[in-house]
């Protein structure tokens, strides 16, 4: 795992041990538990009384509470973790041969570590390993690497997942395919945990894989419909072109970083930092890998697929596309960032790939929010532009303000989606301008929720999207004027300009989905096809009310939380204590979760935050949400009563008087055409055109090729055929007659109704039959 | 070499290679005399005689030595045709292991799997002979006993399409028997000159000994390259590899389910099998210098063939084209050269076999049910058989190479061994994974996705025969993908040994990179590598001790 010490390289510092809590040392307990809910879901789910709920719930809230102790047990690892040689002099286990099986100790305290770290003790991450095959010396193994990252990430997704479990048990209640969503449900929560826990990137790969199918299967749960099966093959499809660009950044860095024997992500990231990796490679790897991150987090150009994804059940569309899968991306990212710290310079430029991107992403996804009268799809957009903004901060530098975005982001998120799906769950649609207005009257709980999450969403003070944000910003280092540029890595004049105007733009388009979905007169009442089609029609064709607890208290949860989280990482000087104060409130977050001085992270600046800059965004925020506000809460709502007109009716403001307005107006209303570039154009060529050039040539130029040869040789085999066929075999067994085989037909009457029972009896045969292979083979 | 045959088959009392071969045989003759009064005896006879060469050869997988899996094991030899040099001689080792295996549990499934249309006596007749020419062409070490099996399996499947196929099912069988023919032509020319050359050379008597004729490598380096191609063609035929892939398509189409999962699962492998044991053993130098352009070919295969697979509107057809398209895969990993590469493109051997076999059982069952493959006149299918839904989507997604289902590791292990050796035609092939994605699942969605009208609402779902065939499928999907350990382990010294037979005769090869550019610094990490090997076996050793 570590050449350079089987080497005798003593300089080099490897901040990893197998040492310590056994919660942390078994963390993989967390992302197994709900693959046993899965398999046990799949065998006995529909004969349950919950139809399979109940192991789902169980599972997760285990996984849940294992999280959160393993949390704790992290925090007391980073404050106190020593080992015997840990001390002032620099100490290095070498593994001798007779240690502990696969795993190697390595712990060296530098105290350049701790200078860099800040703190006490140095940052030393909790490595598993364990062999899972091996191919010309090449070890693929299957372990866990639990540090502040993926012990952040195991509460995020635990977190979200049970609540969206408990939620789900109303708001799929009854439905013809109950059982099977809660399977994928648990699937889904398993792949992710795995691929959090992930210490290798082939193990990355696989989980990423995972989380992409399940997304399928649940963006496609009711397939009956074509939008939704086709919104699932989208989504799978246009992961598959990030997908190639993982795959050949992953073997890349295996063969460059990697050095061509290993996978492991700490022994890549450390190869890099000690220079001598070729730079070339990890432009490409780095530049492959943010083709990945574009498909799975939905940057511009590949975040087409992620609003289509919109056609899945709303709980999934918190889970999966707003809180956990989409952030798979971004944590890679997180995860090998020394590959594009050094691949793409970040450090004192002004400018890269993964930060552009970031940036367009986040302004364009944040104009096209507006233009959206589907509830769910401006929160999708908002959804790619926040990730825009996760993806810009890694660009930038601000690695902790982007995992800081990642966790708050989470929780107002979901809250938003979840909230979304009560609105919807009661009208029976998700138009805002049809079916929504007014809905305040109706559901004052979830308006409640929902305007905390849209006021933490849109940044501001003192909610946790004001916080994470705001160190976005500030780490940008743009414009010293507004102070901040401290000691960030670069200078990104250019993003924080972007990162402005999305702050805006987030605020606006926000203002205008709480009016139109809350405010005004209620326009609904008419539910019928565009109802989301779950089986459950509470039969209430009156007015539209509160939705049930299962539904209300996970949006409380996540509205304390949206209210609550941003305060773990408060900037120094705020509230009382010094930054170095271990016990202090200040940069909490940073403490546990930034791998600072550990041998596998960069030495990455932080800017110091400045009141002016938060000022500032938060009077851009406010200014964004005033003008919504302006215009939708006064002007159109005048309006509306003026002239007793629904809003529909409306004309739309600027985009029917000013020509430029209009286009830019269509412009959005399609999407920038990309859709239109994919489906129509490329994918279409491909099926089209390409496909039947190629099938031409192949028919005509190739097949002709040999046409001569074939025609006599169709007419000499035919002559054979005949012959040999009525002369010889046919006449020999002429008498034998037709085929019936008695025992086949009876197999076929034995089949019964029980379709799980059967389908369950398959598949554990197939285990079984599988274990005996396994074992037979293993002696 | 002899000498270590000699010691290997001293151990085995019993020529159980010659009986995998025999057995079959013996059943197809068997068949001919049974009567005809009972027409269900013939599927029974023909089950018991290939579960019993399958038996054998699970004894056999249990008996294989791992640690010696670079030696032929269980060797069997004896004269043959003493005055030309030619011997039956039989041997096993990681290379032929897992094609044995696949062949040997292929049969009875698919015997079980299918109902013979009609005249099951020649039907069931012409599998059994089949199954013996095919684990003949896996088992024999003699080039000359290699040739006939080659040959032999020719006539069976020529029949079994002509007369149980579908459509233009005489087209078919004719176009397969001469497009193989034509390659065969070339492999005897090229058999005759190995042999008669060696013997030139050497002044040693004539012999088709394989293990002598490539340890000798008695042949001039132009020589062996013509004679090398001469090979190449007959298996890139049989692959197929583009641009003579075009009777693979009319082949599966037309014949009888139990023809297409066979010609995918096993005969399509003759070719691949071919090129590692009678090209690459062989020729070692020829297939340095040839490499490129069967990366190349192999490449343009992937890519063609799921494009082609795009847009097929029958979905036999399509799976035929994804089999061009995996294949592909399978040889840019054999002329990878390097451990990763073979191994990949062995497992992926194993895997296309499989998954396309149990892709075509599926495919069969659907026209069974409904009296049409064209996709337009499918849909909805998942309502009214969701368990065969389930099956279908797990088939698809290992045969889309997703992680956990066996397609993923062979599909991986090929593509890292190509890309340390063509890095180039490695990113362009990995694209292939994207159209695969497309294809399959659009296939899957317009089948089994949507409503479900007319006929299509009324298809029967899997039965619990149908269903109990798919057990051992899922199972070696599932295995295969999660714990791969086992049969990896057993391919590899086979592998390793492959890799230094070409180190041993070919200048300046160097399995790490073929054309590896100085950006990946692969050459100055020799020495890790040495240590990281002496490490990685004291690990394995103690991952052992820990599991025993």
């Amino acid at each position: 795992m570590f050449p350079h010490l089987a080497a005798g390289a003593v300089s080099e510092v490897s901040t990893v041990t197998n040492e310590a809590n056994w919660l942390l040392e078994n963390a993989w307990l967390i992302a197994l538990l709900p693959a046993i809910s899965f398999v046990l879901i799949l065998f006995f789910g529909k004969k349950m009384p919950f139809k399979g709920a109940e192991f789902g719930i169980t599972a997760v809230s285990i996984s849940f509470i294992l999280a959160i102790l393993t949390g704790a047990a992290w925090m007391d690892h980073r404050d106190n973790f020593t080992l015997d040689t840990y001390g002032e002099k620099a100490a290095v286990l070498v593994d001798d041969g007779t240690g502990s099986a696969v795993d190697n100790v390595t712990l060296a305290a530098g105290t350049a570590a701790e200078a860099a770290g800040g703190d006490g003790q140095a940052y030393v991450a909790v490595q598993k390993t364990t062999q899972w095959l091996q191919s010309g010396g090449v070890e693929f193994n299957a372990g866990i690497m639990v540090d502040g990252l993926s012990v952040m990430m195991l509460f995020v997704v635990t977190m979200i997942s049970l609540l969206v479990h408990i939620y789900s048990t109303d708001y799929v209640g009854g439905d013809r395919r109950y059982t099977h969503f809660f399977a994928f449900l648990s699937l889904f929560t398993s792949s992710m945990l795995f691929f959090v826990l992930s210490d290798n990137i082939l193990q990355m790969i696989v989980g990423w894989e995972l989380v992409g199918v399940c997304s399928f299967a649940l963006i496609g749960h009711w397939w009956e419909e074509k939008p939704n099966s086709d919104a699932a093959l989208k989504a799978f499809i246009t992961n598959r072109v990030g997908d190639v660009g993982l795959l050949v950044g992953m073997i890349t860095l295996f063969f460059a970083a990697g050095k061509g024997m290993t996978f492991d992500t700490i022994t890549i990231n450390e190869n890099i930092l000690q220079g001598g990796v070729s730079h070339t490679a990890l432009v490409v790897a780095a530049a492959c890998l943010t083709i990945a991150v574009m498909s799975k987090s939905g940057q511009f150009v590949l975040h087409t697929w992620l609003p289509d994804a919109m056609a899945g059940p709303t709980p999934v569309s918190a889970l999966i596309h707003a809180a956990t899968m989409v952030v798979a991306g971004i944590y890679m990212v997180a995860r090998l960032f020394p590959v594009f710290w050094e691949g793409m310079q970040i450090d004192g430029s002004s400018i890269n790939f993964l930060a552009t991107v970031g940036a367009v992403t986040l302004v364009g996804a944040g104009l096209l929010a507006f233009v959206q009268d589907d509830i769910k799809k401006v929160l999708a957009y908002s959804t790619v532009s926040q990730l825009g903004y996760m993806a810009m901060a890694l660009g930038v530098g601000a690695w902790t303000a982007a995992v800081f975005h990642l966790f708050t982001h989470a929780f107002f998120k979901a809250n938003l989606f979840l909230g979304s799906g009560s609105v919807a769950h009661a009208v029976h649609s998700f138009d805002m301008k049809k079916d929504m207005g007014g809905m305040r009257k109706f559901m004052p709980k979830t308006y409640v929720t929902f305007v905390i999450g849209s006021l933490a969403l849109a940044g501001l003070f003192p909610l946790a999207g004001f916080w994470s944000k705001d160190e976005i910003l500030v780490n940008t280092g743009g414009w010293g004027i507004l102070g901040g540029s401290g000691s960030a890595p670069g200078s990104y004049t250019f993003h924080f300009v972007m990162g402005m105007i999305g702050a805006a733009l987030t605020a606006a388009y926000m203002t205008r989905c709480v009016y139109l979905t809350f405010h005004g007169e209620y326009r609904g009442g008419h539910h019928d096809d565009h109802a989301e089609d779950h089986a459950d029609d509470h039969g209430h064709h009156g007015e539209p009310h509160e939705s049930g607890p299962r539904i209300l208290y996970p949006l409380y949860i996540l509205s304390a939380f949206s209210i609550l989280v941003g305060f773990a990482n408060l900037p120094p000087g705020f509230l009382t204590g010094s930054k170095k104060d271990p016990a202090g409130w200040q940069e909490r977050f940073l403490h546990f979760i930034e791998p600072a001085g550990s041998s596998y992270f960069p030495a990455v600046g932080h800017a110091t935050p400045s009141w002016w800059l938060a000022i500032v965004a938060s009077l851009v925020a406010v200014a964004g949400a005033g003008a919504a506000f302006t215009y939708y809460f006064v002007k159109v709502d005048r309006l509306a009563q003026r002239t007793g007109e629904h809003l529909v009716g409306l004309p739309n403001g600027v985009t029917t008087t000013n020509a430029l307005a209009r286009a830019g107006h269509k412009l959005l209303v399609n999407k920038y055409y990309l859709d239109h570039l994919y489906t129509g154009i490329i994918a279409g060529g491909t099926k089209g055109p390409i496909a039947k050039a190629a099938y031409w040539v192949n028919q005509n130029v190739l097949d002709g090729t040999v046409d001569g040869a074939g025609r006599t040789a169709v007419q000499s085999g035919k002559l054979v055929y005949e012959k040999i066929d009525q002369g010889v075999v046919d006449g020999a067994i002429n008498a034998s007659g037709r085929t019936s085989d008695a025992i086949g037909e009876e197999l076929r009457h034995i089949n019964t109704g029980r379709v799980q029972n059967y389908a369950a009896i398959m598949f554990a045969g197939a285990a079984i039959l599988a274990g005996a292979f396994v074992l037979l083979l293993a002696l | 070499m002899s000498s270590l045959l000699a010691a290997s088959s001293a151990d085995v009392p019993f020529p159980i290679l010659s009986a995998l071969v025999v057995t079959p045989f013996l059943g197809a003759l068997l068949m001919l005399v049974l009567p005809n009064g009972r027409p269900e005896y013939f599927k029974q006879v023909a089950f018991l005689v290939s579960g019993a060469v399958a038996g054998m050869t699970a004894w056999v997988m249990v008996e294989f030595d791992k640690h010696t899996a670079d030696e032929f094991q269980f060797v069997d030899s004896a004269e043959w045709i003493a005055g030309l040099g030619i011997s039956w001689t039989l041997g096993l080792d990681g290379i032929s292991l897992w094609l044995v295996v696949l062949t040997a549990a292929l049969f009875p499934l698919t015997i079980l799997a299918i109902e013979a249309e009609h005249t099951p006596k020649a039907y069931y007749a012409w599998l059994l002979l089949l199954e013996a020419g095919v684990m003949g062409v896996f088992l024999a070490l003699d080039l000359f006993a290699f040739f006939v099996f080659f040959e032999i399996v020719l006539v069976p499947m020529y029949f079994l399409i002509g007369q149980w196929g579908h459509g233009a099912r005489a087209y078919a069988a004719t176009k397969f028997f001469v497009y193989t023919m034509f390659g065969s032509a070339f492999m005897l020319v090229g058999i005759l000159a190995t042999a008669f050359l060696t013997a030139a050379e050497t002044g040693n008597a004539v012999s088709f000994d394989l293990v002598y004729l490539a340890e000798e490598q008695a042949l001039a380096t132009t020589t062996a390259r013509w004679i090398f191609l001469s090979f190449a063609v007959a298996f890139a035929v049989k692959v197929p590899l583009f641009p003579v892939h075009t009777w693979l398509p009319d082949a599966h189409t037309n014949a009888p389910t139990a023809g297409s999962v066979i010609l995918a699962g096993v005969m399509l492998k003759l070719g691949t099998y071919g090129l590692l044991r009678f090209g690459i053993y062989l020729f070692p130098e020829a297939s340095v210098y040839f490499a490129p352009a069967l990366v190349a070919l192999g490449t343009i295969g992937i890519i063609y063939g799921a494009i082609a697979a795009t847009m097929q509107k029958d979905l036999k057809r399509l799976v035929a084209y994804s089999s061009v398209a995996h294949l592909g895969f399978i040889v840019i990993g054999t002329f990878a050269l390097n451990t990763e590469g073979l191994s990949g493109g062995l497992l992926q051997m194993v895997n296309h076999g499989i998954s396309t076999g149990a892709l075509f059982l599926l495919v069969g069952w659907i026209y069974d049910r409904r009296h049409t493959r064209l996709i337009a006149e499918l849909g909805g299918l998942q309502k009214p058989a969701p368990v065969f839904a389930a099956v279908f989507m797990v088939v698809m997604l290992s045969s889309v190479g997703l992680p956990g289902l066996n397609g993923f590791v062979g599909e991986f292990l090929a593509l890292l061994g190509a890309f340390a050796a063509h890095r180039w035609w490695a990113i362009v092939a990995a694209t292939g994974v994207v159209i695969a994605a497309l294809y399959l699942l659009w296939a899957y969605q317009r089948v089994f996705h949507g409503p479900a009208e007319g006929d299509n609402a009324e298809m029967k779902d899997l039965t619990w025969s149908e269903g109990a065939i798919m057990v051992p499928f899922l199972a070696a999907i599932f295995v295969m993908g999660l714990y791969p350990a086992p049969v990896l382990e057993r391919m590899e010294p086979a592998v390793d040994a492959l890799i230094e037979h070409i180190e041993g005769n070919v200048e300046d090869f160097d399995e790490a990179d073929a054309d590896q550019g100085e950006d990946l610094d692969v050459d100055d990490l020799k020495d890790l590598g040495k240590k990281k090997d002496s490490k990685a076996t004291d690990e394995s050793a103690l991952v052992e001790g820990g599991a025993g």
